[in-house]
């Protein structure tokens, strides 16, 4: 039993956060030459040869930077395609597509492809608005189940949901380590700190049913489809409570429009509610062990 | 990164779930524990599967942390009984390795492996809990020996033990960390009282140890007379260190249990829902034990991980124990079978207050993890 990152797995985890810093706006086409789009398809089908753990890294890392681009739903179709292409790729779910405007190619839950239009409509996170696909044109059937790519695509939503996390709980960490009150660091008054202590052991609880999950989906693992319903309920929930309690240790400047903790608050609840919220999950789990 | 057993993971495992067939028998697993539990550890010792982890200049099987995540498991998969010499393998036993003269580990470590000796814990005080700097049991020195009185609390196995570990103040001028002596107390001398603490349960688990004027030999220091603190931590980072795994282990158990309870009494929606989170969080806690065990195997420190397993444990546990009585619905206060679930749910409230109370792990977290400032 091994349940560690490689040294280059570790090496493209640093790559990322470094580039995703300060390009959180890259457009797709940038990651693509970073080699970020078919890392886990197989080279002769024009990809990195890799598997889905370098992938979940990127997924957790663009989580944390709250990257703003398609990369999740682009990386998660592309495997089903025949060959990895140049597209810009969504996926419909439960009727919702996402980054609808920044797409030009959608894969529907019956492995349809359709050309990306339809209408975006008005949401919380601004930077991943759901849209819904104009009246349904019969587009080219792919070969396939749509389910590897629901997988994939919700074990890449739970490892947002970490990265979104984590960043979550270094925002708190650095202002209640700074901030003072009554002469104190707010952080030495326990009823600032607990709470973060709270944050802190549920992210790495999270982290490991993500990670369990990515490596799940890799190794097409007969448990993954309860790996990732277990990973996407918990990290989802996770980044949404450790998103509230980040608001809350930075009292009225985490309220506000012009800190980016509100985005990482609808990030998280974004990522709760796509592809089903938390207790949908825990529906199928428990359907595997009472019934 | 690879989540299966290696084949030599497999092997152990295979090897060993083999031995629990062959060994277990329902009079060990519903025996009374100290008779059956005396039997049981001392068939694990004759089988090598006591001190797994210890090296094996001192008895151990000198095996990788892995094989003692996988005997914990095995061990709560088979229900089996938990191991009687806990305190002399999992506390006193490695402090004697790291912090202990020739002598001592001459004299003891053989013992502790074979459960010939058992060993209890004497570290808290009814004025000392959270706070060990605050211990007031004195060791005054008088010759070749030190003059023990005061008392202790909360120790498990006291009323059954031959050796305690025991914090004693031995400088009466000193405060807090400084002026304290770790020593080894043999609990048949004179001037040793225990009495038993029932508890919530009914049942008296741990004991009050009360010491009149015990001589205890000066080679029964552990460490420096005046350097117990440092001992002391050691202790408790080999009992928080390997907890981990055992933890994770009982509530797997409990759950199962939990899992057969609503299927033969039904759940609603909600209590589906309630055990399935359960369930996904136990998974949680396993796989994150799983990484610490890896960071511990790689670089032989555990990693920061691993450090809110307990505190997440022992909530889990008082609502899944909780959980089980709301399945029970009217019949949750009646005491038929053998009342597991009552004695289940009313033990489960200590689990938040023993080893580390979740305060004093949350500050722990808050101020060694996170980096905040201190609260004290």
């Amino acid at each position: 039993m091994d349940f560690s990152f490689s040294q280059e797995q570790e090496e493209l985890r640093r790559e990322a956060r470094g580039f995703l810093e300060t390009n959180a706006d890259a457009p797709l086409a940038a990651l693509r030459e970073l080699g970020w789009l078919g890392v886990s398809v197989p080279e002769e089908h024009g990809g990195g040869g890799l598997s889905f753990v370098e992938e979940a890294i990127l997924f957790e890392e663009a989580g944390r930077a709250l990257y703003a681009g398609p990369f999740l739903t682009t990386a998660v179709v592309l495997p089903a395609l025949p060959e990895v292409d140049e597209h810009a790729w969504s996926v419909e779910l439960d009727g919702f597509v996402p980054s609808l405007d920044s797409v030009d190619r959608v894969l529907t839950e019956r492995m349809q492809v359709v050309a990306a239009e339809g209408e975006t409509l008005p949401s919380t996170d601004e930077t991943r608005p759901l849209g819904r696909l104009r009246a349904a044109e019969d587009g080219d059937l792919l070969d396939g189940s749509f389910e590897p790519v629901r997988l994939r695509l919700l074990a890449g939503l739970a490892l947002e949901a970490v990265g979104v996390a984590q960043r979550a709980l270094e925002l708190g960490v650095e202002y209640v380590s700074q901030r003072e009150q009554f002469g104190k660091k707010i952080g030495t008054y326990q009823a600032v700190s607990h709470p973060l202590a709270d944050t802190y052991v549920e992210t790495e609880l999270a982290r490991s049913l993500a990670y369990w999950a990515a490596w799940s989906v890799a190794e097409e693992d007969e448990r993954a489809p309860l790996a990732v319903a277990s990973a996407k309920a918990q990290a989802a929930e996770t980044a949404v409570a450790a998103c509230e309690r980040a608001i809350q240790v930075h009292g009225g400047i985490g309220f506000t429009w012009e800190h980016p903790l509100h985005r990482y608050y609808k990030r998280a609840q974004w990522l709760d509610a796509f592809g089903g919220h938390a207790a949908s999950h825990r529906r199928v789990v428990a359907a595997a062990l009472l019934d | 990164m690879d989540l299966r057993d290696t084949a030599e993971e497999a092997a152990f495992r295979a090897e060993l779930r083999a031995w629990i067939e062959a060994n277990l028998g329902d009079e060990i697993r519903h025996g009374r524990f100290e008779e059956a539990g005396r039997e049981w550890s001392r068939k694990l010792f004759e089988a090598g599967y006591a001190g797994l982890t210890w090296p094996k200049e001192y008895g151990g099987a000198g095996a990788p942390y892995s094989h003692q995540a996988i005997f914990l498991e095995e061990m709560a998969r088979a229900e089996a009984p938990s191991h009687l010499g806990v305190i002399g393998l999992g506390m006193a036993g490695p402090t004697i390795i790291a912090h202990g003269t020739e002598a001592q580990k001459e004299r003891h470590l053989r013992k502790i492996l074979s459960t010939e000796e058992i060993w209890c814990q004497g570290f808290s005080e009814p004025d000392a809990g959270s706070d060990l700097s605050a211990v007031r049991t004195s060791a005054r020195l008088e010759g070749d020996r030190f003059v023990v009185n005061g008392q202790k609390v909360w120790s498990s196995f006291a009323h059954i033990a031959d050796w305690c570990i025991l914090v004693t103040r031995s400088d009466p001028e000193s405060q807090r960390h400084a002026g304290l002596t770790y020593l080894l107390v043999d609990m048949h001398a004179p001037g040793v009282d225990v009495r038993p603490l029932r508890q919530i349960t009914g049942e008296a688990e741990f004991n009050e140890i009360f010491f009149g004027d015990v001589e205890v030999p000066v080679e029964n220091v552990v460490g420096e007379i005046g350097g117990g603190w440092a001992v002391a931590m050691t202790t408790l980072l080999h009992e928080r260190g390997t907890l981990g795994f055992a933890l994770t282990a009982a509530l797997e158990s409990q759950l199962q249990k939990l899992v057969a309870l609503a299927r033969e009494r039904g759940a609603t929606e909600v209590q589906r829902d309630a055990i399935a989170r359960e369930w996904i969080g136990l998974q949680a806690v396993r796989y994150t034990n799983y990484r610490a065990l890896t960071t511990l195997m790689k670089t032989g420190i555990p990693g920061p991980e691993g450090s809110g397993a307990k505190l997440w444990w022992s909530e889990a546990n008082q609502r899944a124990t909780k959980l089980a009585l709301e399945l029970l619905g009217p019949e949750a206060t009646l005491l038929h079978g053998n009342g597991y679930w009552q004695h289940q749910q009313l033990r489960s409230r200590g689990n938040t207050i023993e080893a580390g109370t979740s305060e004093i792990l949350r500050n722990i977290i808050a101020e060694r993890v996170l980096g905040l400032p201190r609260s004290r």
